[in-house]
């Protein structure tokens, strides 16, 4: 652990305005007893951002939120020093805390959809915050609720401050949620990672708009797990583990040249353009076991693809008697032991693309063909017997297992009988697979819910390997990941896909993922394709406006240290 | 060093793990649970006497030390009719629950995993029955059949299957639904080895759970039938009965009705508290 | 994501649809009725007969050919059938065996004295839920689980005991109320706590679900980042949307409610809708029975339509 750079502060209540906007001392969180945040230090200067970057488990949010006063039911918190602008919040009660919130420090929580009341016009939401700390008199209320939404660079704000979120789009969402976080004009802005649940044109913009508030005197502080984000913004970046600060710097320094081996890892396991064809885990490679004689001899060897689709359309009914085309011409083809990456944001279609594929879904139009031969459009049990060839991953493994059942269960019921036809050959199949996944055949007597999170995907890639597939369709497969986890499971992927010619369909919001991985990119928008081809030739000049906004804000993004890397 | 204790919210990650140590309310249904089992199976263990031993120099006795729930307008004791009565009183219980809940299975099954035309019948069946209110479908069942013991438990247990019915049906949907059948189709698993593997044991194994908190909804359904004087008729010591016997006093000898009545509800908030805890028990995680 | 057709005038095809089930619903019960009244065993025309006289005993053809005729039951059961539901279109419920008067004009009589107890229930059910749900809902462990606990115990109780009890204790105890009668809206708040309580406990535990589940929601600790106290939190976000649960089974909490007046209405011997259905199963005088069974199921239907139509104020997302 290193130590803040401000020490030798006087008690905070001495010195009520002069000094860093945040001061935090030796911070310690517990929850019944079980420490998880062990004696933090830092200091917010006024007008600067600093960052806070970390997993999920690092005490990153529990942090943040101790500010003001909410870190969560039975949070025991304490700290040798705990000042909000010069003032000790240390035994605070809630009266005292309610005016630190909104009004000392305006607080940004990510998924602006679900961080404001979906049955609320998002102006009310914005005038609570507004009438709680009596900002204006009632009569103002409103106009003032249009200037914060104005200041949050929200267009039309006489129209959007009568909607609610679910009308709104998710970067709108953002900025009203922001808006409401300045209603009582806090000089610091805690912003608990901003950017996540949006898609990374709109990721710029609300990165921007933060800047902007940054420039006008504001001090930010930045809770991320990304470090791309932190980038954009940062002057000073926290970096944390485990409840305990690993590496503290400047953020040129910490994000540049790190010295920590914990951060240096963190920085690797970013997936971009790139990194193709490198390893982003310091994890060596997973030792493959020879391979028992697979049992299709490598189809489309020839060239012709394993997984193809022309002109796929796909209607859903909607409630109110219309329909929604959530998938509108879109076709691909797919080539045996090559990555085919689609990418778009929710709401692309992209997802419904890959059910299509794999025939859980029929299309109203347009076909899909699998080593050449109809596969969509046929009666379910002529597809029985070939769906071995083609297998899923989807990004939350756990919903995709029986609850009752524990791994070795779920793995069993994968493994064709008829390839593995004794109980013998099947277990011996099993742990098989679970090596070739990297992991612990202890794992096999414990349900998936005991397990992490990384480790349900291994056990969701060893159940699609099971059938010995020649297509997996990895559906936001390592979306729900942390970025270290999300490396090693990225690594595996590359190596199996080696080891044994897998074709992946992968589907990803996430740009980076896409290009780390994929050896031709379609971009979905709409449920239509706007753009597709190799990825190097694909964000150099793109030809469609969306996908131009796209790469250019990566650009504005990657301004990754180039740092240097391990290959495989 | 200050410390502050805040309440609201915490990520599920920091929040305690749920105690392991029983919990007094599980403690006290347990022991509920075995005192109305004993009374069931050998009341003569908690009330040797003979519960229709009439001794008419002790009538309309309030409860005392003697006659701890006091005695009838004949001087029987209630306490020992109320232990004695327990068996038919669970009995009646247990079947119309079975009644139910065999009733709500067939439903559901036949509404969500039947051929297209039987199961949107069954379906529609299953919103009919729904609206109509247990009292009245029991009481409809009643008024045809005539009052007694046998129609009682067909009445309550019918009375009560619409709205298992509708559960069951929404967690076969909900099974059939669930992202694992998905995965199942996608390996290439046949139907019904699909139905048989997964939907129906994830749909079916709660049932466990809501027989138990089915048993506590039927008897007090069968108690209010026989408190109205349409189910098991006194003189027989079946609570709902002891019910009706005690109502003609209800004004001078106001425990002739509140204490089976006691007797009713700790049995219901038994069954329920226990199958509230095999709920939770059987749901997977946590 | 194209729309492909535009989401306006939509409504009526909603609404038609809404309509469709609740027909089907009637018709569903006013079959089951009509079923109930062919399957009661014995011969009908002697059992009305029998009923009228008050006399049990054999009846020669004689004597049952006006009944026969009077109630179609020489008929075929097609036949019968079909003028039942043409009867119920025009209104008619039928006849009843013992009173020899039309089941409308009987329950009519009845309808003022339940409607008001019902409608009592529901809103004093209501009142109390939502006050005992915001108390103790979300507030630790302690609290919430004796909140909980005392949910499950209300909802278990058995209404005629509930109702003896209080009428022990606040009527005979404590002379706060009228034993028996009583005039005005004193005589009906007994009753009404009766079903209220029981009610209140069962919605209670769903509300208590969904607020302790909303309280967890990120836009509630949004509400508390910006300042707001924590009734006002309650009160202005967690409120609305765990009210939504409870509301959707206001429709069955008003069959319930009609049912269990049964009860109420024979432990305060208040007159009623539940009085006379008593009698009338008593008497297996079925054509008041399945009277009161259709018009119930009509009240289901009607208010669950109203509670359509209201549901979209509580929440915009849903379209009216």
């Amino acid at each position: 652990m290193s130590s803040a750079t401000v020490t030798t502060h006087p008690t905070a209540a001495d010195a009520p305005v002069a000094g860093p906007a945040v001061v935090v001392e030796n911070l310690r969180v517990a929850f019944a007893g079980r420490e998880v945040v062990h004696g933090i230090s830092f200091a917010a200067e006024r007008g600067s951002c600093l960052a806070i970057v970390g997993e999920s488990g690092s005490g990153k949010s529990v942090s943040a939120r101790s500010l003001v006063g909410l870190a969560g039911p039975g949070a025991e918190v304490r700290a040798d020093t705990l000042a909000v602008g010069g003032l000790d919040v240390r035994g605070f009660g809630e009266r005292s805390w309610r005016r630190v919130r909104g009004d000392r420090i305006g607080f940004v929580l990510q998924d602006a959809l679900v961080s404001l009341d979906p049955v609320r016009p998002v102006g009310r939401e914005i005038a609570e915050a507004l009438r709680v700390h009596g900002v204006v008199p009632r009569s103002g209320r409103r106009e003032k609720v249009l200037e914060l939404l104005r200041d949050a660079a929200v267009p039309e704000p006489e129209l959007r401050a009568a909607q609610r979120p679910g009308e709104l789009s998710g970067g709108l969402c953002q900025r009203a949620l922001i808006a409401s976080a300045l209603a009582a004009d806090p000089d610091v802005i805690v912003a608990d990672e901003p950017t996540t649940a949006l898609d990374v044109t709109v990721q710029a913009q609300v990165l921007e708009l933060l800047a902007d508030l940054k420039r006008a005197g504001r001090t930010i502080v930045l809770i991320s797990h990304d470090l791309s984000v932190v980038a954009h913004l940062a002057d000073h970046v926290l970096v944390m583990a485990g409840g305990r600060v690993v590496e503290e710097g400047p953020a040129g320094q910490v994000l540049g040249a790190p010295r920590e081996p914990y951060t240096r890892a963190l920085l690797q396991a970013v997936p971009g353009a790139g990194t193709r064809g490198q390893r982003l885990s310091p994890a060596p490679q997973v030792p493959l076991p020879p391979s028992p004689g697979r049992r299709r001899s490598a189809p489309g060897a020839d060239g012709s693809p394993v997984l193809a689709a022309h002109g796929l359309v796909k209607d859903f009914p909607l409630p109110d008697g219309g329909r929604l085309r959530a998938v509108d011409d879109v076709g691909f083809s797919l080539r045996a032991g090559s990555t085919l990456g689609v990418v778009g944001e929710s709401g692309s279609g992209k997802s419904t693309t890959a059910r299509l594929a794999l025939a859980l879904e029929s299309a109203d139009r347009g076909s899909v063909e699998l080593h050449g031969a109809a596969w969509s459009g046929l009666a379910e049990k002529h597809r029985r017997g070939r769906r071995g060839a083609i297998s899923v991953v989807s990004q939350d493994p756990l919903s995709s297992f029986d609850p009752r059942w524990s791994v070795e269960q779920v793995l069993l019921d994968a493994v064709p009988g008829a390839d593995h036809p004794t109980a013998a050959a099947r277990r011996a199949r099993v742990a098989d697979l679970v090596a070739r996944v990297g992991l612990d055949p202890a794992v096999l007597g414990r349900r998936p819910l005991t397990l992490s999170g990384g480790q349900r995907q291994r056990v969701a890639i060893a159940r699609a390997l099971a059938p010995d597939p020649d297509v997996v369709v990895l559906d936001e497969a390592v979306s729900a990941l942390d970025v270290s986890v999300q490396a090693q499971i990225l690594d595996l992927l590359v190596d199996l896909q080696q080891a044994f010619g897998l074709a992946y369909l992968f589907i990803s919001h996430d740009l980076g993922v896409i290009s780390h991985l994929s050896d031709h990119v379609l971009v979905m928008k709409d449920g239509r394709v706007v753009e597709e081809g190799h990825p190097e030739q694909l964000f150099t000049p793109p030809a469609d406006p969306y996908t131009r906004r796209l790469v250019a804000s990566l650009r504005r993004l990657e301004t990754r240290p180039a740092l240097e890397r391990t290959t495989p | 060093m200050t410390t502050t204790t805040t309440r609201p919210e915490a990520p599920a990650a920091a929040r305690p793990a749920r105690a392991a140590r029983p919990r007094p309310g599980v403690l006290f249904t347990g022991l509920a649970a075995v005192v109305l089992g004993v009374a069931a199976a050998a009341p003569w263990l908690l009330a040797p006497a003979d519960p229709d031993a009439i001794d008419l120099a002790a009538t309309l006795q309030p409860p005392s030390p003697t006659h701890w729930f006091g005695t009838d307008e004949i001087g029987r004791d209630l306490y020992t009719r109320v232990v004695h009565g327990a068996g038919q009183s669970l009995t009646i219980g247990v079947g119309a629950a079975a009644v139910a809940l065999l009733l709500a299975v067939l439903l559901a099954l036949a509404a969500t995993l039947a051929p297209g035309p039987v199961a949107t019948a069954t379906d529609r069946v299953i919103d009919v029955l729904f609206a109509f209110p247990t009292l009245l479908l029991a009481l409809l069942l009643v008024s045809v059949l005539g009052p007694a013991p046998q129609t009682l438990v067909v009445a309550v247990g019918v009375g009560v299957a619409p709205g298992y019915a509708r559960m069951v049906r929404a967690q076969l949907l909900g099974a059939r639904r669930s992202p694992y059948v998905e995965a199942a189709t996608a390996l290439g698993h046949r139907r019904t080895r699909i139905v048989a593997r997964h939907v129906l044991p994830n749909a079916l194994r709660p049932l466990v759970a809501v027989f138990a908190l089915s048993v506590g909804q039927c008897v007090v359904w069968a108690s209010s039938l026989s408190f109205l004087g349409l189910g098991v008729a006194p003189p027989a010591s079946e609570w709902g009965a002891l019910l009706e016997a005690g109502r003609a006093y209800v004004t001078v000898a106001g425990w002739l009705v509140v204490l089976p009545g006691l007797a009713i509800v700790a049995l219901a908030v038994t069954a329920t508290a226990l199958g509230r805890a095999l709920q939770s028990h059987l749901e997977p995680g946590e | 994501m194209t729309r492909i057709s535009p989401d306006q005038s939509r409504w009526w095809r909603r609404w038609a649809g809404r309509a469709g089930s609740a027909v089907v619903v009637v018709w569903g019960a006013a079959t089951v009725a009509f079923l109930a009244q062919l399957a009661q065993p014995g011969d009908r025309a002697t059992a009305v007969l029998n009923l009228r006289t008050g006399q049990t005993q054999e009846r020669s053809p004689d004597e049952l050919a006006p009944i026969n005729a009077e109630y179609g039951f020489d008929r075929s059961a097609p036949a019968q059938y079909l003028e039942y539901l043409t009867g119920l279109l025009r209104g008619d419920l039928g006849t009843s065996y013992q009173q020899h008067r039309p089941v409308w004009d009987v329950v009519s009589e009845q309808l003022p004295g339940t409607l008001a107890l019902t409608g009592t229930t529901l809103m004093l059910a209501w009142v109390l839920m939502l006050a005992w749900v915001l108390l103790t809902a979300g507030r630790g462990r302690r609290i919430g689980g004796w909140g909980a606990a005392v949910d499950s115990v209300l909802a278990s109780l058995p209404q005629y005991w509930l109702g003896v009890v209080l009428l022990l204790v606040f009527a005979f105890g404590l002379g706060w109320f009228p034993v028996v009668g009583g005039t005005g809206p004193v005589r009906i708040v007994l009753p009404a706590l009766t079903l209220a309580l029981p009610l209140a406990g069962f919605l209670a535990q769903s509300t208590r679900t969904e607020f302790e589940r909303v309280l967890e929601q990120p836009f509630v600790l949004s509400a508390r980042l910006r300042g707001s106290g924590d009734l006002a939190v309650r009160l202005r976000h967690v409120l609305r949307h765990a009210a939504l649960a409870p509301l959707t089974l206001t429709g069955w909490a008003l069959g319930a409610t009609i049912s269990g007046a049964v009860i109420v209405e024979t432990v305060f011997a208040r007159r009623g809708i539940g009085r006379t259905l008593v009698t009338a199963v008593e008497s297996q005088d079925l054509p008041i029975v399945t009277g009161i069974v259709v018009l119930t199921a009509v009240a289901y239907v009607v208010i669950n339509l109203v509670l359509d139509a209201l549901y979209p104020l509580l929440d915009p997302r849903v379209t009216p």
